[in-house]
């Protein structure tokens, strides 16, 4: 597998007034296309920071951070945008669905940036919530759904534009055992079926046992690396 | 277009904030319209008055009465083809709220000055034979079932008679009614005649007259014969101040106080206090919804694109709020009765759309700024 995405030397520093905190010391990683990682370490070790840097959410202070070849940390703000609309998809912790829309609005929510017809969002849509077994609750808003529910239709949100990468920070960190589960099942089906390269957050270690392997951090570097 | 569903969506979020800043929108254009009517009422109500009259008044004051006598040297001015004067007699009917306008006028030359009115040859001559005959518009004698024969009481609140009593009664000889619609909506006066009121009141007053009312045998020389005419009477004790019968009535309605000044100025507080309102309500929504911009942000939404649609969202509550307003002024006016001519027309639909946008940028830009900053990292963090 060839790198997908390679980092070298990549540093992050947060300035809060006179302080300088140095989150992420001379990472080195290559994750190949169609992994799946695990990153783990405890709070503070700065896997979130490394998660939104590859995401292209955050910008680092030294190093570079290439992905299919591309410098994205050397792209603007509108460019590092359009990169993430096409590339990324993102699950989070606490779904983060928009209240005040449906399921199908949710999951069409990437789609109204590309040059698409309203039926083809709708169709491509509806495609994505069949993909995670919720065809049926289109039409409800996300305060009607349960918890797991609610990270499906996130995960088909993150699936609808057909990223290549999909970036999860806790996903199932809301979630009951058996919820999580079956969302980690659909995450690993993804990367096995579908060829979804993944990288995810999680404080869990069996949720990281769904992973190919597993990154672990601590005080902002790598200090192991687990093949599953 | 396709961002419609998330800016409504954003928009009736919290329905009753936005309910209430809708009815607060909805008022102030309410305002907007309802004052333009007013203004309308005061502009247009002069609107279709004859361009070839002038009235010429003295010089202080409308209210400072002329003397007779100068009649003739107005009448032999260049350019001046009839000259008819009138008085304001300011009487009340049965009631102090029955108050309409009756102007004591020479008959002779009522219809030579004003041949907009309409009146049968019959009554024409009974109005001049009739020494306290008076003659009403249309509208105005319907609303009071008035009849030709009927006599009319009226209490000045200005002109005492000769025995001191304010009590005048006239007889209706004729009922007029005007050439056009313009002057069919204005027949709400009553004309009585002058010899009658002249030979009655307080002998001081005598021989005076409120204004001159000049008809040009040339509309178009409407200033040169204004000027002549005044240019007659400078540096005497009689000095006037002649002007086109449009300005002297729009003058004369803004005696009351200066109405567009009014008008701007409640405008002006109300909607300041919406400025306030509204700019709140849309930092709040910005404020609660930091998390939901990061995720449309981590999306790839650009920031530009985000701060449209706050801005898409305040213009959204704007236009609805004026709609709401500016449709609701349309149906008061309409209500109206024709008396109170006062009618919204274009020009408002112009002015509200504009204040909206205004409104709208102006209060939807700082949170816009704002939701255009927000860092994607310290956004989703709730920060």
């Amino acid at each position: 597998m060839s790198a997908l995405i390679e980092i070298r030397g990549l540093t992050k520093v947060y300035e809060r007034g006179a302080q300088r905190i140095e989150v992420l010391h001379g990472i080195d990683l290559d994750i190949p296309e169609g992994d799946f990682v695990a990153l783990m370490g405890p709070s503070g070790s700065g896997k979130t920071t490394l998660l939104n840097l590859i995401g292209g959410l955050d910008t680092l202070t030294d190093g570079s951070l290439k992905i299919d070849g591309e410098r994205i940390d050397a792209l603007s703000g509108a460019a590092l945008a359009a990169w993430r609309a096409n590339t990324v998809g993102f699950i989070f912790q606490s779904y983060n669905l928009m209240p005040v829309l449906n399921a199908q609005r949710n999951v069409e929510l990437p789609l109204l940036l590309a040059d698409m017809s309203a039926r083809e969002r709708a169709t491509r849509a509806q495609v994505a919530l069949e993909l995670v077994g919720l065809s049926d609750r289109a039409s409800h808003k996300p305060n009607e759904l349960s918890g797991g529910q609610q990270q499906r239709v996130a995960i088909a949100r993150a699936l609808v534009s057909d990223p290549r990468i999909l970036i999860c920070d806790e996903p199932t960190g809301d979630l009951d055992r058996k919820t999580a589960d079956e969302i980690l099942r659909m995450l690993q089906s993804l990367n096995r079926d579908h060829g979804k390269t993944i990288v995810m957050v999680t404080h869990d270690p069996k949720a990281a046992e769904y992973a190919r392997r597993t990154v672990h951090l601590d005080k902002g570097t790598l200090v192991d690396e687990a093949v599953h | 277009m396709k961002y419609l569903p998330l800016v409504l969506g954003a928009l009736f979020r919290k329905k009753w904030r936005t309910f209430l800043a809708l009815l607060s929108l909805m008022l102030a254009f309410l305002l907007l319209g309802l004052g333009q009517a007013v203004n309308s009422l005061v502009e247009g109500g002069a609107e279709f008055l004859g361009v070839d009259r002038l009235i010429t008044q003295a010089r202080t004051s409308f209210t400072q009465p002329l003397p007779l006598r100068l009649l003739p040297r107005i009448e032999a001015v260049p350019g001046v083809k009839r000259v008819g004067w009138s008085q304001f007699f300011g009487g009340v009917y049965q009631d102090p709220r029955n108050f309409f306008p009756q102007f004591a006028v020479d008959p002779t030359r009522l219809y030579d000055t004003y041949p907009e009115w309409i009146l049968d040859p019959d009554a024409k001559r009974d109005f001049v034979a009739t020494r306290n005959g008076a003659i009403a518009g249309r509208l105005l004698a319907e609303k009071y079932g008035w009849k030709v024969g009927d006599t009319i009481p009226l209490n000045s609140i200005i002109w005492q008679k000769r025995d001191g009593g304010n009590a005048w009664e006239w007889k209706l000889v004729g009922i007029f009614d005007g050439r056009d619609e313009a002057w069919q909506k204005r027949t709400t006066i009553m004309y009585l005649n002058f010899a009658h009121f002249d030979e009655s009141r307080v002998p001081g007053a005598a021989g005076l007259a409120g204004v001159f009312v000049v008809r040009l045998s040339d509309p178009q020389a409407v200033d040169e014969v204004a000027a002549r005419i005044d240019a007659q009477f400078e540096n005497s004790p009689d000095e006037t101040k002649t002007q086109s019968e449009q300005e002297f009535q729009i003058g004369f309605l803004r005696q009351i106080g200066d109405i567009a000044f009014i008008i701007n100025a409640i405008l002006g507080a109300a909607f300041f206090s919406i400025l306030i309102l509204t700019g709140f309500i849309m930092n709040q929504s910005v404020r609660e919804r930091v998390p939901e911009f990061g995720v449309l942000k981590c999306l790839g939404f650009t920031d530009r694109t985000v701060l449209g649609l706050v801005l898409g969202e305040a213009l959204a509550l704007c236009l609805l709020g004026a709609l709401l307003g500016i449709a609701l002024a349309f149906a008061v006016t309409a209500l109206l009765p024709a008396d109170y001519p006062a009618r919204i027309d274009g020009r408002v639909l112009v002015i509200a759309a504009i204040s909206a946008v205004t409104l709208a940028v102006v209060v939807g830009l700082p949170p816009a700024w704002r939701a255009m900053h927000l860092k994607i990292v310290d956004a989703l963090a709730g920060r």
